[in-house]
């Protein structure tokens, strides 16, 4: 009797202490995410300003200054709020989304020179952002729904050891086959992406610099480098005046507000 | 020395086969790094200042090289429900083609549009849409009424559309990337005809255009390469009735141009259009020197005297001539070195190799190889009554008619060179058999040309782009473009731009103008840019820094001169216009054109100079000024008097054509040198007058000289024949142009050189003359 027992107790304890060989690397690449979303989860809202350094091969270099603010949502994607302050001629200009991890995002654009609220209707996630090399998908917020997964291996990073993932899009509209991203064992953040465009050719390198916490608990990049390998171009994301759960609600996330945005 | 080199050869022949056996194999192994590069930035040097601001350009912008897919229902309809959705397949799988940045089709043409607040950005043919003959025809009015796509993208007749794609090679191994995009194209070519009976898809764009000059040109090496080869020994076979000659002489062809293709290896450099044909030029000198050592060898043992023999006084009376021959003609080859282009360097790199190799080879290995073989002559008591001999008599008889008749003629050619175009057509460097000109035609016929110009406008300041003011020039130029004969198609942001503000006041066609507020077209790019896909964005028309904008025009196929010209205007219209904005205009199409024009300037002055540097070589050579100077004449007028002729035939000439002078070159110094030479022999060893040293030199280089200018015309007929027209006009005019040479030395040379060699002459010029008058 005791035998049986403490032969049970040892399969389970293999199972327990070597997830490895009860899981696929599908189900494995699919914890990792779930953990990623859980150890960040709970920070309710923030803001934090974003100074975004576009280059072409040339070495022409152009600038653009942007405040964003975010609402964390359960069980939806996220709400946003964009204000944009540079250039200066769409100072004002307000831009206000609630993400779905698989339909169309609703998205509003507030034009002070136009003195209207347009709301955008489009499935196209995969275009640049203000030109640069972050497309719209690579910024808005990370849903567990939004790609399956695989977990590739174990590699040493920044960050320590790292679990290597791919990353498939669910959305058909997407501009990639798949992301390859790497995130540290330790403290689940990402510290490099690689984007494959739709012909699975290696498109962009996504790289995360000086990762500070927040509140404890939420860790943010300050810096984010965009290298572009197919045409040259590259653009870094500069972030600072990170804030947390400074009291934003549902009413700084409205479409009849947006005008008064800033 | 000399003597000492023949004396060796013909004492150990075995032992100089199998030397040059080992150092052409080592020095032919260099071969194996040879790559063909099809790509046309080869063309362009590093400092090419077209080729600078194009890459300057690209990297502003994005890439523009195209594919572009001519798709062709069978029913002459576009728009039907299945030929959409043939159409947005098609898309998509493009997107598989390597490098491809962007894909551009009636399918995915980003349809913007109104209702009320809203703003509706989506695919023209989209995912699930029923398409009832409503919706088509819904369809077939956007099309119809957006700029960015009519002429370009669609026929306004609806029986045609593109999908172009943009593909942007990374240039790290151009060898393989080219051939890599146009095999997909093919397979997605293949795939849609074969699964869509009657429907036609055909190939254009500047993808296709490269690939159709690399295939082209690899195509007349694998084909008629070898046939002129085959030509040029089978006249050389019937021409010298010798076997072990004919033999031995295609030993040293083979030798010089693999030792010399070798050696290019071994150097690094890769081969191009241009450079490939290498091997034809050092043919046709290696064919001359053979020809000559064989001619006095035969004319020798003719009279009796023993093969050895015969081949060392063969060695001894040639050996100067060709020489001088080899050195010259290296020279002139040296001199594509003023080139622009390094494709043309290399080849006058390759060529001055190769004639050095054949002289060596052909003083060395050639006799070495004739002294193994067997030769046997039929002696014959009288000499031979070639035909030369009465040619000869002739000369000398009628040289009062002959000197000023052939001077007017000569004058007369010369006269219609400069009456020559420099132009150049790359669409028409293919024939009709070509299917890319096929396609190019088809395409110029029911949608635009393939030639493009990119226009790109500085403002000078950041976000300058949206100014109302820029904005409004930028207009009125597009319009301005729009309207020029040449012009198909423009591409501009004022379009878009005039678009979005009529969306943004709810569809009113009034609103389709351009916004007269810096801050509302700054807004509206943001809001268009926000709701584009991957690869369909406005990065290929602004900088990052939305100072500049570039402005694509496309224009029906026109020549180089017609391209630069419209450039000129494009540069007038902004300095009248405009002067404030910085402008620049570049693509492919117009790089070619400045070099080209820029190529045969540069060529053809270096190839005149480097004739008046043989000139005075031979001089040198000859111990004599004047002989230097008379020799200039015959030198330099044959090639002169061939593009003269080719402006009667066709007028236009070419990047393909500036290789014509330098590829004569070798032939018209050596029918002038051997003559020369023979007839100074004669003078100053046999004491004979100026008729007598002529019928001298007629006797003994004639038959040379017409033996290889019929063996090479033969030869380069062949070439002529090709579908690539920039072979199939070198092969003509060089084959015309070595014909002019020999005319030239047989009837012009001689009565030339009795003239100005009777005023100098003293007691042995009595003779002759007194018998004839």
């Amino acid at each position: 009797m005791n035998l049986t027992k403490s032969f049970y107790m040892l399969m389970t304890m293999t199972f327990l202490s070597n997830p490895v060989l009860a899981q696929t690397p599908e189900e494995r690449g699919l914890e990792i995410a779930k953990e990623v979303k859980q150890r960040d989860f709970g920070w309710a809202d923030m803001q934090a300003e974003m100074l975004m350094v576009l280059r072409n091969k040339q070495g022409e270099e152009s600038v653009r200054e942007i405040r964003i603010k975010s609402l964390e949502q359960e069980g939806d994607g996220d709400k946003g709020l964009t204000i944009f302050d540079k250039p200066l001629d769409v100072k004002g200009t307000a831009f206000l989304s609630f993400s779905h991890p698989l339909e169309a995002d609703d998205q509003w654009l507030y034009l002070p020179a136009l003195k209207r609220v347009k709301r955008i209707s489009s499935r196209n996630k995969s275009g640049p952002f203000m030109g640069s090399e972050f497309a719209y998908e690579d910024l808005s917020s990370f849903e567990i729904e939004k790609y399956s997964y695989k977990y590739i291996k174990d590699e040493p990073c920044e960050g320590g050891t790292c679990f290597v993932v791919e990353q498939y899009p669910v959305d058909k509209d997407s501009g990639y086959t798949r992301r390859v991203a790497w995130i540290d064992q330790d403290q689940y953040r990402v510290w490099k992406v690689d984007f494959y465009d739709r012909k699975n050719s290696l498109l962009k390198t996504l790289s995360f610099k000086g990762y500070q916490q927040y509140l404890d608990r939420h860790w943010r990049a300050d810096l984010q480098q965009m290298q572009n390998h197919q045409n040259g171009k590259s653009t870094e994301l500069k972030w600072s005046g990170y804030q947390f759960q400074v009291g934003l609600d549902d009413s700084d996330f409205n479409k009849n507000t947006l005008k008064r945005a800033r | 020395m000399k003597e000492k080199l023949f004396a060796v050869v013909l004492r150990h022949p075995v032992l100089i086969l199998l030397a040059c056996l080992v150092l052409t194999v080592m020095a032919t192994v260099g071969g194996k790094n040879l790559v063909f590069k099809s790509d046309y930035r080869v063309f362009f040097s590093e400092e090419n200042p077209q080729l600078v601001a194009y890459e300057s350009i690209q990297n502003i912008f994005n890439k523009s090289d195209n594919v572009a897919f001519i798709v062709i229902p069978a029913d002459g309809n576009i728009y039907t429900p299945e030929h959409l959705q043939l159409l947005k397949q098609m898309t998509t799988d493009a997107w598989q083609i390597p490098y491809s940045t962007r894909v551009d089709s009636i399918a995915n043409y980003q349809h913007t549009w109104a209702e009320e607040d809203d703003m509706i950005v989506e695919d023209l043919v989209s995912e699930g849409q029923t398409l009832d003959p409503s919706a088509l025809d819904r369809i077939r009015e956007i099309v119809n009424t957006e700029p960015i796509l009519l002429n370009k993208i669609a026929s306004a007749k609806g029986q045609v559309s593109l999908v172009n794609v943009t593909v942007q090679m990374p240039m790290i191994d151009p060898v393989a990337e080219v051939p890599e995009v146009v095999a997909k194209v093919r397979e997605i070519q293949q795939k849609y005809m074969a699964e869509n009976p009657g429907l036609e898809i055909k190939l254009s764009g500047i993808v296709m255009m490269n690939n159709s000059f690399a295939e082209s040109a690899l195509k007349d090496n694998a084909t008629l390469i070898p046939i002129m080869f085959g030509v040029v020994i089978l006249t050389m076979l019937f021409l010298l009735r010798t076997f072990s000659g004919t033999f031995s002489t295609v030993i040293i062809i083979a030798a010089s141009i693999a030792a010399a293709m070798g050696l290019a290896g071994w150097s690094g450099m890769f081969l191009t259009g241009p450079s490939a044909s290498a091997p034809t030029m050092i043919l046709t000198l290696a064919v001359a020197d053979c020809i000559h050592i064989l001619s006095t060898m035969f004319y020798e043992m003719r009279r009796g005297v023993a093969k050895r023999n015969a081949l060392l006084d063969s060695l001894r009376i040639n050996f100067q001539p060709v020489m001088l021959t080899s050195v010259t003609t290296a020279i002139g080859f040296l001199s594509m070195n003023f080139s622009d282009s390094p494709p043309f360097r290399d080849l006058g790199n390759i060529v001055a190799v190769g004639v050095m190799l054949a002289f060596v080879f052909s003083i060395t290995l050639f006799p070495a190889l004739l002294m193994v073989l067997p030769v046997r002559v039929r002696v014959t008591k009288e000499e031979d009554r070639d035909w030369t001999r009465s040619l000869a008599t002739f000369v000398t008889t009628k040289r009062r008619i002959l000197l000023p008749g052939m001077s007017v003629f000569m004058l007369l050619l010369i006269a219609l060179l400069p009456m020559n175009q420099l132009n150049d057509d790359f669409v028409k460097y293919f024939d009709t058999s070509v299917p890319f000109r096929q396609a190019t035609d088809y395409m110029q016929d029911n949608l635009s040309g393939m030639t493009m110009m990119e226009i790109s406008i500085d403002s000078g300041e950041s976000s300058g782009i949206n100014g109302p003011a820029f904005l409004k020039k930028l207009g009125v130029f597009s319009d301005w473009l729009r309207s020029q004969p040449e012009t198909d198609h423009v591409s501009t942001l004022t379009d878009t731009l005039k678009r979005l503000n009529k969306n943004m006041h709810g569809d009113e066609q009034s609103y389709y103008r351009l916004p007269e507020d810096r801050e509302l077209s700054a807004q509206y790019l943001l809001l268009y840019e926000m709701s584009l896909p991957y690869g369909l964005d406005l990065n290929n028309q602004l900088n990052v820094d939305k100072s500049s904008v570039r402005v694509v025009g496309t224009f029906k196929n026109l020549t180089s001169n017609e391209l630069v010209s419209l450039e000129e205007r494009v540069q007038d219209w902004f300095a009248n216009n405009a002067p404030e904005y910085q402008v620049q205009t570049t693509g492919p199409n117009l790089m070619f054109a400045h070099i080209s024009q820029r190529n045969i300037k540069s060529m053809l002055s270096g190839i005149a100079l480097a004739l008046v540097l043989i000139s005075l070589l031979l001089g040198f050579a000859l111990r004599s000024v004047r002989f230097g100077l008379i020799s200039l004449l015959p030198n330099l007028a044959p090639a002169a008097m061939g593009f003269g002729l080719w402006y009667v035939i066709d007028g236009q000439v070419g990047l393909g054509l500036s290789v014509v002078a330098g590829m004569t070159l070798g032939i018209v110094v050596d029918d002038t040198v051997h003559f020369l030479s023979k007839y100074l022999y004669a003078r100053r060893h046999r004491d004979a007058d100026p008729v007598a040293a002529v019928q001298y030199a007629f006797g003994s280089v004639g038959r040379a000289l017409w033996i290889t200018t019929f063996v090479l015309v033969c030869g380069f007929m062949v070439l002529a024949q090709s579908s690539f027209k920039l072979n199939a006009d070198m092969g003509f005019l060089t084959a015309l142009t070595i014909l002019i040479a020999l005319v030239v030395d047989f009837f012009f040379l001689p009565p030339l050189l009795m003239m100005f060699d009777k005023t100098k002459t003293d007691a042995p010029a009595k003779t002759a003359q007194g018998v004839e008058r």
